[in-house]
């Protein structure tokens, strides 16, 4: 049996009269990927911001390596060894790529090993010839790689990514891609995303989310092919 | 790095020390200590805006707290060395509460304009509204409108009757502001200072990264009320006299404008910018031809206008773009990423 790293209970999330996020119950075992998928206002962003401490659950739990961490702030479950990367990049644009990596490796290293841990984030995600760039004149892709950066310099072991594809180009996706392989080797991974083509290549287990609950786990292709979900995502009455 | 460190510690020093002894040649050491003192309270928020990306509207708030606390704890304690320590203690204190709340409460930007602001109004209407018996602190008196004057100023520590003014007390300024530069400088060059710069740029980044944010704030926001109060602590003994004008707007307006003008983002800047602006306004106070608050708005404007980034920033580009002599791309790339900070 698996460790369990991330468990969500009765996961409830209401705005006033809106349910955004309707008794989900979701659990992730350890160096697991998985990928979240629905149609816009499915609740799959309210569920992001539930877990990494950005909202507040109206009702529910959220455990992480079986630590209650519901209303935690989002410092908190960082500091647990969680990876964050939200939707739109958020980055230090005034600073450089290096410095931006470094911040983040500085939080769990001493500055010289955070100095050599930023040097091998570098390479490892072929940020070289853009290190010393101050990241607001860098392009979208070149912005996202480096979060991505920022993420794996606190080496953690749960990373969530909302919408690491959008905007990239195929060489970026299929570079993505890889690092998140490599990832899993000492992670577990959680994708919110839209691009059914970049979900497809990196083949994992999909949790549908509709009208704010989950409507359906299986792996990628037995989704695919399901009428319902085809039926959400082309907007029929199912 | 620490080599660095050294070499830029002997520069400062060389140049203070060469600064220290040609200035006084050109404008006598009263008014120099005064320019010095805004200069140490430019930098005050220098640190917290400029590396921090807290817009305090309230400098002058922690100015006339630190300048209030030495005179009354020098009314009742009689001899400076105290003080002077509770000067730069109080307004710490009360930025370390005022911060949390505002921090804490997750207010940003402009709404720390506004508090900040507003406690400075507060803090004035209720210092103007202490004339009467009732307002006594000790044997120190508040004394509303009219101020407390006639305090024990600053003396050699221990000894009472060795009073530190005119040149000597110029010379103490000097060397205080040296004293605080270098310590900014080395909060900068710590990782607790590439933190806070780190959070300037993006606070909710630096959070989801596992920074408390709200903590760090906290610190800066109290380590720039403390300059700020040493600052004031330092006016208190060369006025002689705190009033409850050191808690205007005026005063707090005025020290936003030497920092834009001085440059933000830069350590020298905004004392430059002090100094530079105070003087000018000495110089404009001995005529009537032109009203000197005109002469600051339209600067400021001026150099919204054409000079975004502030004197210091601009030179600094110049110098580069004229006679800087460029290293090797590779190298000057390795050192811009190791990142020693600029300005």
């Amino acid at each position: 049996m698996a460790e369990v790293v991330l468990e969500t209970q009765n996961l409830t999330m209401r705005f006033g009269g809106v349910v955004a996020s309707d008794n989900v119950n979701f659990k992730l075992n350890a160096r697991e990927l998985r990928c979240l998928i629905g149609p816009n206002g499915a609740g799959k962003s309210t569920f992001f911001k539930c877990v990494t401490g950005l909202l507040t659950p109206s009702d529910g739990h959220v455990f992480m390596r079986g630590d209650d961490v519901t209303g935690w702030a989002p410092h908190q479950i960082a500091s647990l060894g969680v990876g964050i990367k939200t939707q739109v990049p958020s980055v230090m644009d005034g600073l450089s790529a290096f410095k931006n990596i470094w911040l983040s490796a500085r939080r769990f290293l001493s500055v010289a090993e955070a100095n050599h841990k930023t040097d091998e984030v570098i390479s490892r995600l072929s940020l070289n010839n853009i290190a010393s760039a101050e990241l607001g004149r860098l392009a979208h892709g070149e912005r996202q790689r480096v979060e991505l950066g920022i993420v794996l310099a606190g080496d953690p072991w749960l990373v969530l990514l909302d919408e690491p594809a959008a905007g990239m180009t195929a060489e970026d996706v299929e570079q993505m891609t890889q690092v998140i392989h490599e990832m899993l080797h000492t992670t577990a991974v959680v994708i919110v995303e839209h691009d059914m083509q970049f979900i497809r290549s990196i083949a994992s287990t999909v949790t549908v989310f509709h009208q704010g609950a989950v409507l359906m786990e299986d792996h990628v292709d037995r989704v695919m092919a399901d009428p319902t979900v085809r039926n959400v995502y082309l907007g029929k009455n199912a | 790095m620490t080599q660095s460190w050294q070499k830029e510690l002997i520069q400062t020093l060389i140049v203070a020390a060469v600064l220290m002894y040609l200035l006084p040649f050109a404008i006598n050491t009263f008014t120099l200590s005064i320019l010095l003192i805004y200069g140490m309270l430019g930098l005050s928020l220098g640190l917290i805006w400029g590396f921090g990306g807290i817009l305090c509207f309230g400098q002058a708030a922690f100015f006339g707290l630190g300048a209030y606390a030495y005179a009354i704890a020098a009314v009742n304690i009689g001899e400076s060395t105290f003080p002077l320590l509770f000067a730069i203690l109080v307004p710490a204190l009360f930025a370390m509460l005022l911060g949390a709340m505002m921090f804490y409460g997750r207010l940003a930007d402009v709404y720390l304009g506004v508090i900040t602001l507003v406690v400075t109004l507060i803090l004035f209407k209720f210092i103007n509204s202490t004339a009467g018996p009732a307002y006594v602190i000790g044997k120190a008196r508040l004394g509303g409108y009219n101020g407390i004057p006639g305090f024990q100023t600053l003396n050699v520590p221990g000894r009472p009757d060795d009073y530190i003014w005119g040149d000597a007390f110029y010379y103490v300024c000097f060397a205080a502001l040296v004293a605080v530069y270098l310590l900014v400088t080395c909060l900068l060059r710590s990782s607790f200072g590439r933190i806070a710069v780190g959070i300037r740029e993006n606070d909710q980044r630096m959070s989801l990264m596992g920074y408390d944010t709200r903590a760090r704030k906290t610190v800066l926001f109290a380590i720039g009320a403390a300059i700020a109060g040493l600052a004031g602590g330092l006016f208190a003994n060369w006025a002689e006299i705190v009033t409850p004008g050191l808690f205007s707007l005026g005063q707090s307006a005025e020290i936003i404008v030497w920092c834009i003008v001085g440059g933000l983002g830069t350590r020298l800047g905004p004392i430059l910018g002090a100094a530079g602006l105070a003087y000018l306004k000495f110089l404009l106070g001995q005529q009537s031809l032109i009203d000197n608050t005109l002469i600051t708005g339209l600067i400021l404007v001026l150099f919204v206008l054409f000079l975004p980034k502030g004197i210091v920033p601009a030179v600094v580009n110049l110098w580069t773009v004229s006679f800087g002599r460029r290293p090797k791309k590779s190298q000057r790339n390795m050192r811009r990423a190791r990142g020693g900070h600029n300005g």
